[in-house]
């Protein structure tokens, strides 16, 4: 008999804001540890908190960019409980009354079907800082823990899912999908190698038609990859478990994404008793109508009205716009190219391909790719007026990615322009039949099916001889034309 | 010089009869004078005192100045000062140096105010004796086997003392007001906001108010005025106008209306303290108030409501004294565990560690509704009280406390009975309203206070009616004679 997968998604997305929720620090990473920690960070005695309105109107962002109601009045709470890189002793955070209510998120699978995951709720906190564990010692040589605090207090949203998705690609498409539109509305970086977006997989399994599963929740997962991975190992799991008979146990699970394995960190027994309590020092935070109109009239292009306008403006099919439209870099990355190159067909294939290809491989982010938009338009023109072959594009598209310049100034520099004069090719044909007796004898006695295939021997000898550079649609012709003639 | 008020003291800085350095020193001497006896400062400041008030001076001799240029002011030690040790009363911040400096102990300081220590207090605010204090009791200069009150004892005793003119309190249940009434001084809780709370430590963060504290009511009025005002570093502030306390102090009391709450005069209330409240109370009568008999029914409940906010609140608020950053951390940790364990055993004290229990277990799963929620329902009743009797009347008046300072050490080992001397002035923190105690006789040769409460931001009517009190009688101007 076949299992069932429930999955809920907690997603933790860290806010653009140049400070802190309840601070003036800067949210800047990569700083001198605790650089942009301030009394407030570090929880000194009789330090208070203000809360960052920046940071609310992000949160409202979002909440209407799915459709949801926002609170009119939210309340901050305290989340009690002892670590290192919680100053406070508490995270301050929403619980009872989030500034985002339930809402909506609409996917595109793969397969071409549409899925819908609805949104319980979105709510504001403030992140923790880092333990450093590596690198310190005390006097006596052992090992001590240090604390880095420029991250505390830099606002999040969490995102909480219903248990909507059914398999690990569902939950992924989602993920996905609320990286597009928290990077379009531009309230996050989305940069998932900083962290900046961080998922929480709640998964259970049951035989068809009966009641829900004991769930599992494998926390802090921060790439689409390894959350795909985790879902897929922790299904496994719990289906293993069940069929030797045994029970699933609820707990929350560590993934470790180099050895593909997990581990349970604490069963629900040992979880903490958090409470939590309305924060006295903050006061709710009320929002007007007057101001959620503002920010609805101000919201940029989203995802799901971007793919509807690629899909119009430059004929690419529903899958096509989908992977361009979901990532606001991509987006603009592909727009521009096309632009400069005109033709959004070839622009779109060069994105979705080799560019691609190239930045996964390189793990770099499209907005930093060595081969601008510009370059890539520029590449594209070049193909299409002929300059270049594909073939010699990717030659260019190579040289262009290790800095040698502008497509122009390689193809320029390392004379790749396409060998179009009829003159000079007729030339080398005329050579090549001259010196190849028995191929052309060969050519010449078989029938035409066979021909298109011999035909290929004179065109490599001809692309040998010209290192590429003649135009494969003359070259043809010319063979054709001497061979048959 | 330390017979006068502060206001005195201030008429006598502008006509030149004395120095700022001439006040500060003699308050310095009289410190180094008693304080061994009373114990009521923890760390006394008297080179940057002396630095103060020199600029003073020199402010002064310009023919400029603010509200309190060159008058020496004690400050409790829950305000953070920067460059100055900052304990809060407790062995967790006794090597705690703040990093910077209180709003309120800022705006005195902008305004010319000379800081000359820091006083005792019961640890972080929790406890009505001063006896919690990691530094030792403070003795009451009325009578030195006794406490001189708390949270803000030392504060009270310091002025009983004469070692300050003036100095500065914080309230969460009382803790202005009845060290003010057992020392026979006068002190004021501000409306819950008018006065910032950044750089004031937290003991319960929605009834923590800070406020003035001095030998009379106008010199109450002179340092609200300095203290008092919105913060933006404060959220919980309000961006009130501040009110012109000084002129209002002179206003006549003609058709006041003076509620006076059956509920403050109970049966069991000692006749002795229950008469010099009426007594006040017919005095105010004579300069034309007129008296209301009243009744607020939830005001019962506001002890076991506090009881089970403020711990609640101070469980978390206490959470960031976890020896990582500051304050106390054990010898030789073993691991993170151990860590939290002994440095929060060894730095808080007993008292503290019974709030943080109580209020843990108020907070927890399966508790919340019963305890935290039903108390702020309560709370709810008790402001609702309030605002039907405001309907009705200006002020509401009764005793500060139901009984005159106690031996030191009588009621250590009974919590409970503690916690019931806080009984009249607890709801008023519930509700988030001013009220002011002021000297009103002597019971056994201790001082009674009595209590005038008043509406959201009515401190200037409240500061009004004791200085018209004031006026006609002398209570506050009595000194303990060690101290004379």
């Amino acid at each position: 008999m076949s299992w069932e997968t429930v999955i809920g998604l907690e997603v933790h997305v860290q806010l653009a804001t140049a400070s802190k929720l309840f601070s003036a620090s800067s949210t800047r990473t990569g700083d001198e540890p605790n650089s942009n920690a301030s009394l407030i960070d570090l929880a000194m005695p009789g330090t208070l908190p203000v809360v960052n309105r920046e940071a609310i109107r992000h949160a409202i962002r979002f909440g209407l960019a799915i459709d949801a109601e926002i609170g009119r009045r939210s309340v901050f709470e305290r989340k009690n409980y002892f670590y290192p890189d919680l100053p406070k002793g508490y995270q301050t955070t929403q619980l009872a009354e989030p500034i985002v209510g339930a809402g909506v998120v609409e996917l595109q699978l793969e397969d071409g079907t549409r899925k819908s995951v609805r949104i319980h709720h979105a709510h504001l906190e403030e992140d923790a800082g880092k333990s450093l564990h590596e690198a310190f010692s005390d006097d006596m040589g052992r090992a001590m823990t240090g604390i880095d605090l420029n991250r505390a207090g830099t606002p999040l949203i969490e995102i909480v899912s219903e248990p909507d998705m059914s398999n690990a690609e569902e939950a992924v498409a989602f993920a996905r999908k609320l990286h597009a539109i928290v990077t379009s509305l531009g309230i996050s970086d989305g940069d998932m190698s900083q962290g900046n977006m961080r998922f929480d997989v709640n998964i259970s399994v049951r035989r068809p038609g009966e009641p829900l599963g004991t769930r599992t929740e494998t926390k802090n997962l921060n790439s689409f990859r390894f959350m795909e991975k985790a879902i897929k190992l922790e299904v496994e799991r719990q289906i293993d478990v069940l069929e030797d008979g045994g029970e699933v146990v609820q707990e929350t699970r560590l993934f470790n994404g180099d050895t593909n394995t997990a581990r349970a960190m604490r069963s629900k027994e040992d979880a903490n008793d958090y409470r939590y309590f309305p924060c006295p020092d903050l006061l709710p935070v009320l929002v007007s109508e007057e101001e959620i109109n503002e920010l609805r009239d101000a919201l940029p292009e989203l995802p799901d009205a971007r793919k509807a306008r690629f899909v119009e403006a430059y004929a690419l099919s529903e899958y096509d716009a989908d992977l361009l439209s979901a990532d606001l870099a991509t987006a603009a990355y592909f727009e521009a190219a096309a632009k400069q190159g005109s033709d959004a067909k070839l622009a779109a294939n060069w994105v979705m391909g080799e560019l691609t290809a190239r930045l996964n491989a390189d793990d770099i982010g499209i907005a930093r790719s060595p081969v601008s938009a510009e370059h890539l338009g520029e590449l594209i023109l070049r193909i299409k007026d002929g300059t270049i072959s594909s073939k010699i594009a990717k030659q260019v598209f190579d040289a262009c990615w290790a800095g040698e310049g502008s497509p122009d100034q390689i193809i320029q520099s390392k004379g790749l322009k396409q060998m179009s004069d009829t003159g000079e090719l007729e030339k080398i044909v005329d050579d090549i039949i001259a010196n190849h007796p028995a191929q052309v004898e060969d050519y010449r006695g078989s029938d035409d099916a066979k021909r298109k295939k011999k035909i290929g021997f004179f065109v490599g000898q001809a692309m040998k001889a010209t290192q590429g550079k003649a135009n494969p649609q003359q070259l043809n012709q010319l063979l054709q034309q001497k061979l048959n003639g | 010089m330390h017979t006068k008020t502060l206001t005195e003291l201030r008429a006598g800085l502008a006509a030149r009869e004395f120095s700022s350095r001439e006040l500060t020193e003699h308050f310095l001497r009289r410190i180094r004078q008693f304080d061994g006896e009373i114990n009521s400062l923890i760390t006394v400041t008297e080179e940057q005192a002396l630095a103060q008030a020199d600029a003073a001076d020199a402010t002064l001799a310009r023919g400029e100045g603010g509200l309190l240029t060159g008058l020496p002011v004690a400050h409790k030690d829950i305000f953070c000062t920067e460059g100055v040790r900052t304990s809060c009363g407790s062995r967790m911040l006794d090597n705690f140096i703040a990093p910077y400096t209180a709003t309120v102990v800022e705006k005195m300081a902008a305004q010319g105010a000379v800081m000359l220590g820091k006083t005792n207090m019961d640890e972080f605010a929790m406890g009505s004796s001063n006896e919690t204090s990691f530094y030792g009791p403070v003795k009451n200069p009325w009578d030195q086997e006794r406490v001189p009150g708390g949270s803000s004892g030392g504060a009270a005793a310091t002025l009983a003392a004469r070692l300050a003119p003036a100095a500065t309190g914080t309230d969460t249940g009382g803790s202005i007001r009845q060290p003010a009434a057992l020392n026979g001084v006068t002190g004021l809780k501000p409306t819950y906001g008018r006065v910032s709370r950044w750089g004031m430590i937290a003991f319960a963060s929605s009834l923590d108010q800070a406020g003035p504290m001095g030998l009379s009511a106008a010199d109450c009025a002179l340092m609200l005025a300095a203290m008092a005002g919105h913060d933006d570093k404060d959220s919980t502030s309000l961006d009130e106008p501040v009110g012109d306390y000084l002129s209002d102090l002179n206003q006549n009391l003609e058709g006041l209306r003076i509620g006076v709450p059956e509920e403050f005069f109970p049966d069991t209330l000692d006749g002795a303290i229950a008469d010099s409240s009426r007594d006040a109370l017919r005095e105010l009568e004579k300069q034309g108030a007129k008296l209301v008999p009243l009744s607020l029914p939830s005001i019962n409940l506001s002890v076991p409501a506090y009881y089970v906010i403020a711990p609640a609140e101070a469980s978390s608020n206490l959470s960031r004294f976890d020896g990582v950053r500051y304050g106390h951390r054990c010898d030789d940790p073993v691991d993170l565990l151990d860590l939290y364990k002994r440095s929060r055993s060894e730095g808080f004290g007993e008292e503290v560690k019974r709030r943080i229990l109580v209020g843990t277990y108020a907070l927890s799963a399966g508790y919340y509704d019963a305890y935290y929620r039903r108390a702020q329902q309560v709370r709810r009743l008790i402001r609702d009280d309030f605002a039907r009797a405001f309907a009705e009347v200006d002020v509401i008046m009764g005793p500060t406390s139901p009984e005159t300072a106690f031996k030191i050490g009588a009621k250590v080992d009974d919590p409970i009975n503690m916690y019931m001397a806080d009984v009249f002035t607890i709801a008023v923190n519930l509700a988030g309203l001013p009220a002011l105690s002021m000297p009103s006789g002597f019971v056994n040769g201790l001082p009674v206070g009595t209590q005038v409460i008043g509406n959201y931001f009515q401190e200037g009517r409240i500061l009004n009616v004791a200085h018209r009190y004031q006026l006609a009688t002398d209570w506050h101007q009595r000194i303990p004679g060690a101290f004379a």
